[in-house]
């Protein structure tokens, strides 16, 4: 018998952070003490994707979204919902409308209605830690068919029509690395999947492993099948210990049924996969380096070639692909290459799993069809700016990457428009800046992480980007020169063409996309020691303008230092050797009577 | 002319064990170094000594390893290590004047430890809960949508442990 409702509670990092796990068990307990145990199951799944509504809960077969729930509203969900069978309307997430809505799968809420789900087809559906819920899904159906009818050629043939791209950055066409190592000599292969997710502002691939573990190893098996290899390896972040968890679960249950270790569906094929846990190091996003890593070692990359398709873990040819890349294989295997190229644009096929973060309304995680606008992704999925503020910009490819403006908002996205406006696709990290943010101090910021995470093997990297941190920070500070924006070309050149790995070679990206688009703002800094955003406070000042001011005193009262006097009902003045710039003034003023510049 | 043999140090059992099984493996020290700073909260002198003999690797290529990766510590955390999320997005919603604030309720430094022992205070990269941005974690447990004025209360809560 079918049972009558299902609640589907989201179990991603982000929910869980904000009680999710207590929501989970309260309604679990609600559910006991109405004796409704067994008519209604109670699911904890993966991540949503709507993380700025979290945490999430919904009820199957209504559909009713619950959004902001906290764990003492599971007492009226269950008395009200599942017993009375009325929706909690309070709850209901509500649209820019007004309206409250439900219904998420029939594209009633504006956050899914241009979203296509393949790589999280899974996620917030099933019950990550339970490999039944995958298989009814069609789960290791792919990897039946492979091991049952295929032939490694035709896999590599259906991935070539379906023009899967690597998802972690560059954009190497996965067949080719595939057919590679396939290729390459050698009786021991190896089957490496990078999921040491670094960029800062980025979770896609934590999302992906945390909902829908077992995606990844089938793809992996797949690919094992493929190129003739017995053995893979998860490198994955030890900051993600809920992944990490849910992949040993699935690993053990896999093992279980047989479709991981010895012998699997009784074909004869062996692999097995096991973990490898990073250990905080941006670098090890470089294939080389990663592989440096799982072998124990510092994590300092190599130069190329020999790539490792040819020489690769232990020197043994190896396949690496990222999360999002193996999340799209089961698909394509069965539903056919033909119809995975069908979605998206020329030259990249498929979707796209973006961390939608920064100055956005509804922050989150979504999957789009390549070549979507940016605008649709900001203003449609995203809802806008939060505060009716302006859009600066949006930055892709972390610190790889570089900013898109507004100017650039209707151009389509994939790996060619992204590299022509001067960014990356990157890992998937799109973080939404509006007129608050300083475009010189946002490449500052890059640029510090990308210093702190040079390996320093070579000296274009290790130098250069500490060289251009000099400048960066110069310039924010007040003091930098016009020769400096010449001299911070240059080492940019010099980093990009001399630089071992990419991450030397692209690190100069941030600062040389915001001199592109924003040289203004670099000159203003340079030549009238100003910050428009109001970001770097040692060109801030802040002043009391005497027309507008009425002498409320909240002013004075709220500055942490005393630096403002003045008596009431008379303009106040601010003391401007106190003042320490943290701008608590300005947002405390109703009357727009402090000016910042 | 440092001395191994006589700073020698009990290790826990399970950790003993966990050496056992991943001794012959290829790739082994970073998975053995994990789980010495999960037993210890970070890696201890007198045991990485001891590791090196248990495994037969030098020194100064456990240490190699050890410095290269920012996950890995030499010094012994607070009770509650307070690590403050600085990845892109937190950054722009105020990651800074929240590490800023915890250096002024905690008079400590970045990196620093209260002198009770109770507290550290370390910036971290993204810990990928963005939308909850700016994000903190305790030990394992994470507060989001931060504001300055949270942070006193949460201090307090753990204090009061």
């Amino acid at each position: 018998m079918a049972l009558k409702n299902y609640v589907l509670v989201c179990g991603g990092t982000g929910c869980e952070s904000s009680k999710a796990d207590e929501i989970f068990q309260n309604i679990k307990k609600e559910i006991e003490a109405h004796k409704l145990q067994d008519d209604v199951q109670v699911i904890k799944t993966g991540c949503f994707g709507f993380c700025e509504q979290g945490p999430i809960v919904k009820i199957l077969p209504e559909e009713s979204f619950y959004v902001q729930v906290v764990p003492e509203d599971a007492k009226e969900i269950v008395a009200e919902h599942i017993v009375k069978g009325r929706e909690v309307k309070r709850l209901l997430y509500v649209g820019k409308d007004d309206k409250r809505k439900t219904d998420f799968n029939k594209h009633d809420i504006d956050f899914y209605q241009k979203q296509y789900r393949i790589v999280l087809r899974n996620c917030g559906v099933i019950n990550p830690e339970n490999i039944d819920e995958y298989i009814a899904r069609e789960g290791y159906a792919a990897l039946d068919k492979v091991l049952t009818s295929m032939k490694p050629e035709e896999v590599i043939e259906e991935i070539k029509k379906s023009g899967l791209r690597g998802r972690g950055g560059a954009g190497f066409p996965t067949w080719m690395k595939w057919d590679f190592t396939k290729k390459a000599e050698g009786d021991v292969k190896y089957i490496v999947c990078n999921a040491d997710e670094g960029d800062p502002g980025a979770y896609m691939d934590r999302s992906t492993l945390e909902g829908d573990p077992h995606s990844v190893l089938e793809a992996m098996t797949i690919a094992g099948f493929t190129v003739g290899a017995n053995q893979g390896f998860i490198y994955i972040r030890a900051e993600y210990p809920l992944a990490i968890h849910r992949l040993e679960i699935a690993i053990a249950q896999a093992k279980e049924y047989g479709l991981l270790g010895k012998n699997i569906l009784g074909t004869g094929f062996d692999f097995d996969i096991e973990l490898r846990l990073g250990a905080g190091a941006f670098v090890c996003g470089e294939e080389t380096a990663l592989l440096a890593s799982i072998e124990g070692k510092r994590g300092m990359p190599k130069p190329r070639p020999p790539f490792p398709a040819v020489k690769g873990l232990w020197e043994k040819p190896t396949v690496i692909n990222n999360v999002e890349t193996y999340a799209n294989i089961a698909v394509i295997i069965l539903k056919g290459g033909d119809w995975f190229a069908s979605i998206g644009t020329e030259k990249s096929k498929g979707t796209k799993v973006f961390a939608l973060t920064g100055k956005v309304v509804n922050s989150g995680l979504i999957e789009v069809p390549m070549g979507i606008t940016l605008r649709e992704i900001v203003f449609d999925i995203g809802g806008g700016i939060k505060g009716g503020k302006k859009f600066k910009a949006a930055q892709s490819g972390g610190p790889s990457g570089g900013v898109i403006t507004a100017d650039y908002l209707d151009t389509p996205i994939d790996y060619e428009n992204l590299a022509k406006l001067g960014s990356i696709m990157g890992s998937g990290g799109l973080i939404v800046m509006d007129e608050d943010d300083c475009m010189v101090d946002v490449a500052k910021f890059y640029l510090d992480f990308t210093v702190d995470e040079s390996c320093g093997k070579c000296a274009p990297c290790r130098v250069g980007g500490k060289q251009l941190y000099g400048l960066l920070d110069k310039i924010t500070k007040g003091k930098g020169e016009m020769k400096d924006i010449d001299n911070m070309r240059e080492i940019s050149l010099a980093m990009q063409k001399a630089s071992l790995c990419q991450l030397g070679g692209t690190a100069p990206n941030p600062v040389i996309s915001t001199l592109k688009y924003f040289e203004d703002e670099y000159l203003e800094h340079i030549n009238e020691g100003k910050c428009r955003a109001g970001k770097c406070k040692d060109l801030m000042k802040f002043e009391i303008i005497t027309d507008k001011c009425v002498g409320c005193t909240v002013c004075a009262r709220k500055c942490p230092v005393n630096a403002i006097t003045g008596e009431k009902q008379k303009p106040h003045v601010i003391d401007q050797k106190t003042c320490i710039k943290c701008g608590v003034c300005f947002e405390a003023c109703k009357f727009k009577a402090i000016s910042r510049g | 002319m440092f001395e191994k043999e006589g700073t020698a140090v009990k290790l826990p059992d399970t950790l003993l064990k966990f050496i056992e099984e991943w001794k012959d493996k290829p790739g082994n020290l970073i998975m053995i170094l994990h789980q010495i700073q999960e037993e210890y909260g970070y890696i201890p002198r007198e045991v990485a000594i001891e590791l090196s003999r248990l495994i037969d690797t030098p020194l100064a290529k456990i240490y190699g390893v050890v410095t290269f990766y920012h996950f890995f510590k030499q010094k012994k955390p607070g009770k509650y290590m307070i690590s403050v999320c600085m990845g892109t997005a937190c950054y722009l919603k105020g990651g800074e004047d929240i590490i800023l604030e915890f250096e002024r309720l905690l008079g400590l430094p970045v990196n620093g430890i209260t002198e009770d022992g109770l507290f550290s205070l370390q910036a971290v990269r993204c810990i990928g809960c963005c939308g909850l941005a700016p994000v903190i974690t305790v030990n394992k447990e994470v507060f989001g949508k931060l504001t300055k004025d949270m942070l006193p209360g949460i201090i307090a809560k753990f204090k009061g442990n």
